[in-house]
């Protein structure tokens, strides 16, 4: 499954990052690396994009670039 | 010798509090070449010979973003004697990464560990000793916003550029063979992790219920998939109107915060004037040195002075919704919409500011994190009607559209500006950036109470900046409009003087006039194709208001003292102290002004200006004007702001231009498809 999955309160794993490019750089940077837990908090209102809780901080991407990150449930 | 310090940090980790606490006020704004991003420098405050530079908030130093390569490119190129990095102790985590980067330059660095009374709070407890064997830097644990640990951090930079201590190499970087970014990225984190588990004895961890802080309970009501549009329309509201309304808080008459400081400052200004103006006269100035110090030079300054207390206001206010972490919700909130058009949810504000004032909302496109948004937005905010516009349509609605659809001709108005911004946010993203998507990996930052200390600053520093760079811009153009519209060549052979008494000419023999004569049948296809409305386009470059009274004067033959008198007799005598006549009785010598300011823009006289009718001879003609006024230049108050965020001239004479087309493309249709329907 892939992040862009995931329902609010989930906890999962990230397996591998589908993107190429800055933005794969950017994410990276970020700090969702293989293995990494994540926890996805909300949607926003209007049903994109997420935010999501890992390394002790909150970030939001959009869903289309969730849908390019691999992770398993916890 | 003179050191230099250079501050690097995650945006959101208080670097700029702690920029603003070492520097005081000794703070020079200027900009890094070829990018909108500030580059502020300053000198400790305790020590003058140690200079400070700020470098712009990044999470890494990989080579993407503007903000990201200057920051790299300085610390590797110019070698500062030392680096700071200030990070966000709550999320040491995220923060260490950008401060592993800095350390593999090998620059002697010293973290500065910030937020110490949130750790605190939340219970974490965090091993420096043992962080600082582990990464052989110095650490200094401090609470900018409380200004407490900078003496220590100053220590500690001194004695790291003393002792010529250089970060010491990890184990995670001898590695074999190529590296690529990936598996660095990677190596980093899984460094830092294990990091963490041995220097940060976390509470959360230990109790076995997970305690939610102030920060995500705040966070559930204001992103709540009910509640937060509401929620969000409430603090936008509040946010325009304790700006720029009139009856804040729908208390009739009661005024904002920023109109009635507005007011206080044109009255004041209004009063100098009149002072200045009187010392003229009995000074026996001559007619023309009169008229540039009054009508070009006061006008002109009055007209930088009037936008600030409008611009301390709403940056006050937007810096506390920034430092609260508001702002962050709100381009997450409102990103889906803005997406479609090329932009990110952050260039909402910006835009709604238009609506009230162009100049404060392209100094809000500083809060965009993507320079392409940037640029765009701040074009922008140019198409938005703001509130100098209004009295234009309403004048033109009232003379043109008296019979019945006014509403919907100001509403198809509105409407038109934000579907013109829609459009040319698509063109440009498609043409110059080729559909480059704005990257949207945005940080959540906690809530915090922002200081007073803090926001002030940050409003104060706005302020400062756009006296600085937008100042010279507004006068200069005002002075040139004023001269060309004073003078003709009959100034400087001597002819006016003997014919008039004066070397001013009437507007409507003035160079203006000429030039207007020589441009006009540019607009002819447009369907206003005569000088005057030509001229009045060019006024309103001043300030789009002035339209209006450019149009008055000139078509002073509509405006006779009879017309005047006729048309003001109709009132009684409390109407005419309503309008501004003194105890309302009617003077000749005020009545042009109380025309033009409370009947012509309040769009009152429908019957007014019957010859302007004539060079202007149709309804969609009328649209036309106004559309055109709509979207061309916005005025040089607006340029000034522009060019401030633009940063070069080349740039800001490119959306001057664009905005100019656009202007010219969509009154040309508006006039044509109005031929086409309703006949020429």
């Amino acid at each position: 499954m892939t992040m862009g999955d995931l329902r609010p309160g989930q906890k999962a794993r990230v397996l591998s990052i589908g993107t190429q490019g800055a933005m794969r750089q950017r994410i990276l940077d970020m700090g969702i690396t293989p293995n990494v837990a994540v926890e996805l908090i909300k949607v926003a209102p209007l049903g994109d994009p997420l935010e999501l809780s890992l390394r002790g901080y909150q970030l939001s991407l959009r869903k289309s670039d969730a849908a390019l990150i691999e992770v398993e449930l916890l | 010798m003179s050191t230099t310090i250079a501050l690097a940090g995650n945006p959101n980790s208080g670097k700029t509090t702690v920029f603003n606490i070492l520097t005081g006020s000794r703070q020079h704004v200027g900009n890094w070449p070829g990018v909108t991003v500030d580059k502020k420098e300053g000198v400790y405050r305790k020590d003058p010979k140690i200079s400070i530079l700020d470098l712009p908030g990044t999470y890494s130093l990989s080579p993407y973003s503007a903000e990201e390569i200057i920051t790299r490119t300085y610390i590797v190129e110019e070698r500062p004697s030392c680096v700071i990095d200030v990070l966000d102790g709550t999320s040491l985590e995220r923060n260490l990464y950008l401060a592993l980067q800095i350390m593999e330059t090998k620059i002697p660095t010293v973290l500065a560990v910030n937020m110490m009374d949130e750790v605190k709070s939340k219970g974490d407890i965090i091993d420096f000793k043992k962080l600082e064997e582990e990464l052989g830097v110095a650490i200094v644990p401090i609470e900018a916003r409380n200004n407490k640990g900078l003496d220590d951090l100053m220590d500690a930079v001194k004695q790291t550029i003393a002792s010529g201590r250089k970060p010491k190499e990890l184990d995670i970087y001898k590695l074999s063979g190529s590296v690529d970014e990936d598996t660095l990225a990677d190596k980093r984190y899984g460094y830092i992790t294990s990091l963490m588990e041995r220097v940060v004895q976390r509470k959360s961890s230990t109790s076995t219920v997970k305690q939610e802080s102030r920060s995500d309970k705040l966070d559930k009501v204001l992103t709540h998939k009910v509640f937060a549009l509401p929620v969000f329309a409430v603090v936008m509201y509040l946010l325009f109107a304790a700006t720029f309304s009139e009856n804040f808080l729908f208390i009739e008459g009661l005024p904002s915060p920023g109109v009635a400081l507005a007011t206080l400052v044109e009255t004041l200004w209004g009063s100098l004037t009149d002072l200045i103006s009187s010392l003229l006269g009995a000074a026996n100035a001559a007619d023309w040195a009169h008229s540039l110090v009054i009508d070009g030079v006061m006008e002109g300054l009055g007209a930088i002075l009037g936008f600030l207390p409008l611009i301390l206001v709403l940056y006050l206010l937007m810096s506390f919704l920034e430092d609260s972490g508001y702002m962050a919700r709100v381009a997450f909130v409102m990103d889906r919409i803005f997406r479609r058009f090329g932009l990110s949810g952050r260039s909402f504000i910006p835009l709604l500011m238009g609506f009230g004032c162009s100049v404060p909302a392209i100094m809000a496109t500083r809060t965009l994190d993507s320079e392409k948004d940037r640029r765009i937005t701040t074009l922008l905010c140019g198409f938005m009607p703001c509130g100098a516009k209004l009295p234009i349509f309403i004048m033109f609605v009232s003379l043109f559209f008296a019979d019945g659809n006014k509403t919907f001709v100001l509403f198809f108005l509105y409407m038109l500006s934000l579907f013109i911004s829609i459009l040319v946010s698509l063109l440009i993203n498609r043409i110059a950036y080729k559909g480059q998507v704005s990257n949207f990996l945005m940080e959540l930052p906690q809530y915090r109470l922002p200081t007073l200390r803090s926001v002030w600053i940050h409003g104060f520093e706005k302020v400062k900046g756009f006296i600085q760079k937008a100042g010279t811009v507004i006068l200069a153009a005002t002075i040139l409009i004023w001269a060309l519209s004073n003078f003709n060549m009959a100034s400087f052979t001597g002819t006016n003087v003997q014919e008039r008494g004066t070397a001013l000419s009437e507007m409507d023999e003035s160079f203006l006039a000429s030039v207007g004569k020589g441009v006009a049948p540019i607009f002819k296809p447009l369907g206003f194709g005569a000088w005057r409305p030509t001229v009045g386009v060019a006024t309103g470059w001043i300030a789009k208001e002035m339209v209006v009274v450019t149009l008055a004067q000139l078509y002073s033959e509509d405006v006779t003292e009879e017309y005047l008198e006729s048309y003001f007799s109709r009132f009684d005598r409390q109407e005419l102290a309503e309008f501004g006549f003194e105890e309302g009785l009617y003077s000749e010598e005020d009545a042009f002004d109380i025309y033009t300011e409370a009947v012509l823009m309040e769009g009152l006289d429908d019957q007014g200006l019957r010859t302007l009718r004539a060079d202007i001879p149709t309804k969609q003609a009328a649209l036309s004007y106004m559309v055109f006024n709509l979207l061309c230049m916005p005025c040089f108050a607006a340029v000034g702001a522009m060019k401030r965020e633009l940063k070069t001239v080349r740039r800001t004479a490119g959306a001057v231009g664009i905005q100019m087309l656009t202007a010219y493309v969509a009154a040309l249709l508006i006039n044509l498809v109005g031929n086409l329907i309703f006949g020429a």
